[in-house]
């Protein structure tokens, strides 16, 4: 034991001269810590470490990304930022505000490789920091949130179609309902419920409804009488939820509409995931579908935001992986495992399935009819401060009985509140 | 050498009482400090007044929250005391197979909080738990679904709370019986006391101390409470079981609002003050005029 530890001091102290010209390292922070997520992160440090790199692992589990928060805060207080953290939408701008980003490393490889061409205009804007002059985030992947799922083996004995409305919905809903069957499986957390309601405000009011409630925070909309229509719809899909939903997880409900004990999920396409893990497949097990919009496609992009760091190597070592991460083969596979589409445009599709391939070609059509928003339950469209704000008025007008226009007028206080 | 040795227990303190009083007595001035800055995502050190007061009492959350930590304090202190105390008074009654007895009711406390919110969240569910029970044995109609209903589900919390301590509070008063003098209780039985007035006339009343520890132990616990609510029900359905501890770490850490959840700790670091300075010096001026 002893001779080992003077060993490894011996190699360390061998070592030691040799910083100057040292590999590209990089420390990096996520929470993808298992299943595809994994996998696919495996792939970049492969890659990282393939091209002379040492790839420090930082991974933070639990709570959906908030521990990996509290640990990433810490490190900046004490000025020891990691190489890159798992940080998405305008959050990477917030950190910027704090001047923990700034010089942007990775601004050269992005000119360098044009990512500004290799990205969709909207999805680079996320990734610029310093008023959008430079790069400093690396994006890797785009999911869907508007999406609704559905057993087709349910649909078929029953004679519903896939509703193309928000009334077609009410109505198949309506039909499975006296039958006996959970028309909305739904765990009713603060965030699920959330990421149902923006899908309902996209469809009932529409994408420039959308963009100026939950962009622009406009206070007369977000207070007016389409809100309180959103709410309705709100008030009938709770009447569709069973009486075990509030404080249920994500793929428990998925696991419902595998199981044909309820008929739709409203879930981004990490739902996906679940269904592949029991073997289903799309089209013939479970359908996808986007929810009841006029072309309209609710966005969050994944990505990683690259810090300012002291030594070269480690600058090195933020260029490599931003590189790493852009490159096709990562954007590729790294979607197949997760669910979603890659984030830089060139990529080819062939090997993705029948849902990303829907995805995709939404996304383009979204986009030149003014329909690709970002989601704001997913903290692409607002700080945190004002997500919470009205995350908080949906879930407790969602788990109460307050009225629509109640929640409306809420809504547009809690809002300014929190600016 | 006799410095040394007078001087020893000075000496070995000293470091401890450094880290204390940097680690909580310093945090505690960090932390008021910062609820009068503009912090957001991170810690910022302009001081900006008391806006993020103002700002918090105009939240409804926060109005949610402080309610609900009212409710849950309050029904939680009584009946663990009340709990606590008719447990021990049995126990008391010199009975058979006591030690087993009480391990049984103190091992509640022996989980953690995330152990019996847990469970509790699938015995209060009513897809999985009681009320899917009773109708599987035919009750149709029992209904039991307080985990899911916002104007109830604090209430579960307390349930959940009481089971988990009363078994610590019952093991507090029967130590506390069991330091009364026999003497006593002859004299009032020889005076023709019944057990009630015996108890509740003589020895209750003798065991103020016993009070006041339980009091202070569960003030605590309940203004601080956190992980119970998160495992039990994460604060929902809704925000209706928000209580201020979750409060202030979501907004902490989830909302990058720094300055407003320090606010936010202060004003709970105040409420444990406000009750809990007074009753302590009331009751430690009372054994000085003893």
């Amino acid at each position: 034991m002893k001779m080992k530890k003077l060993l490894v001091a011996l190699i360390a102290l061998a070592l030691t001269p040799s910083v100057s010209f040292a590999a590209p390292k990089a420390e990096v922070l996520h929470w993808w810590t298992g299943g595809g997520e994994a996998k696919a992160l495996k792939v970049l440090q492969d890659d990282f470490a393939a091209q002379g790199g040492i790839w420090l692992d930082m991974p933070v589990s639990g709570g959906g990304g908030d521990a990996a928060m509290q640990t990433l805060k810490a490190r900046i207080v004490a000025n020891d930022a990691p190489a890159a953290a798992q940080i998405k939408g305008p959050t990477i701008q917030e950190y910027d505000e704090e001047g923990v980003v700034g010089p942007y490393n990775i601004d050269a490889v992005a000119q360098k490789e044009g990512w500004d061409n290799l990205l969709s205009e909207q999805v680079a804007s996320h990734m610029k920091c310093d008023d959008g002059k430079a790069y400093c985030a690396a994006p890797v992947n785009i999911h869907r949130i508007d999406w609704i799922w559905a057993n087709k083996k349910v649909l078929d004995e029953n004679g519903i179609k896939m509703p193309s409305t928000w009334a077609e919905f009410n109505a198949a809903a309506d039909k499975l309902q006296a039958k006996g069957i959970i028309p909305l499986a739904h765990g009713s957390q603060p965030w699920q419920d959330a990421t149902v309601f923006e899908a309902v405000a996209l469809g009932i009011g529409g994408n420039d409804f959308y963009r100026k409630a939950f962009v622009e925070l406009d206070p007369a909309t977000l207070g007016g009488a389409t809100m309180s229509k959103v709410f309705d719809q709100m008030r009938k899909l709770k009447g569709y939820t069973d009486a075990g939903s509030p404080g249920r997880d994500w793929n428990i409900a998925t696991g419902m509409v595998m199981e044909g004990k309820a008929a739709f999920q409203i879930m981004g396409d990490w739902a996906k995931g679940e269904f592949s893990a029991n073997n289903q497949a799309p089209g013939k097990d479970y359908i996808c579908a986007p929810t009841p919009s006029d072309n309209g496609y609710l966005y969050n992009v994944d990505s990683f935001i690259f810090f300012k760091v002291k030594g070269k190597e480690k600058v090195e070592g933020q260029k490599l992986l931003a590189s790493l991460m852009m490159g096709k083969n990562f954007q590729k596979v790294f979607n197949i495992y997760k669910g979603s589409i890659p984030a830089r445009l060139d990529v080819s599709m062939d090997e993705f399935d029948m849902c990303a391939k829907k995805s995709n070609a939404d996304l383009k059509t979204a986009a030149s009819k003014g329909g690709l928003l970002p989601s704001f339950a997913h903290g692409m469209a607002l700080k945190l401060a004002q997500k919470g704000a009205i995350q908080d008025v949906v879930t407790e007008h969602f788990n109460s009985k307050m009225s629509s226009s109640d929640a409306a007028k809420k809504l547009a206080a809690a809002v300014k509140a929190s600016l | 050498m006799f410095w040394l040795k007078k001087n020893l227990p000075k000496l070995v303190l000293t470091p401890s009482l450094g880290i204390l009083s940097w680690f909580v007595y310093g945090f505690i001035f960090w932390t008021i400090y910062i609820s009068f800055t503009k912090s957001k995502m991170l810690p910022r050190y302009e001081l900006w007044g008391i806006d993020q007061y103002i700002r918090l009492w105009k939240m409804p959350r926060w109005h949610v929250a402080v309610e609900n930590l009212l409710i849950f304090t309050v029904l939680f202190i009584i009946l663990c005391i009340a709990i606590g105390i008719l447990l021990s008074i049995l126990l008391d009654q010199k009975i058979r197979a006591e030690g087993f007895l009480r391990t049984i009711y103190l091992y509640p406390m022996a989980l953690s909080f995330i152990v019996t919110g847990t469970a509790w969240k699938w015995v209060l569910n009513p897809t999985l738990g009681i009320e899917k029970f009773a109708h599987d044995m035919g009750f149709e109609t029992f209904k039991f679904d307080w985990l899911v209903t916002p104007e109830m589900s604090i209430y579960t919390i307390v349930i959940a709370g009481v089971w988990q301590s009363s078994g610590f509070i019952m093991a507090i008063f029967l130590a506390g019986l069991r330091s009364v003098d026999d003497e006593i209780i002859k004299a009032a039985k020889i005076d023709g006391a019944g057990i009630f007035s015996i108890y509740s006339k003589i020895i209750l009343p003798m065991m103020r101390p016993v009070f006041m520890s339980a009091i202070v132990i569960l003030v605590h616990l309940s203004i601080k409470s956190y992980d119970l609510i998160i495992a039990l029900t994460s604060g929902g359905p809704g925000i209706s079981s928000d209580m201020p501890a979750v409060f202030m770490t979501t907004m902490a850490f989830h909302r990058s609002e720094v300055g407003l959840a320090s606010a936010s700790a202060i004003m709970m670091f105040l409420t444990v003050s406000a009750i809990v300075v007074p009753y302590l010096y009331s009751e430690l001026k009372r054994e000085d005029a003893r």
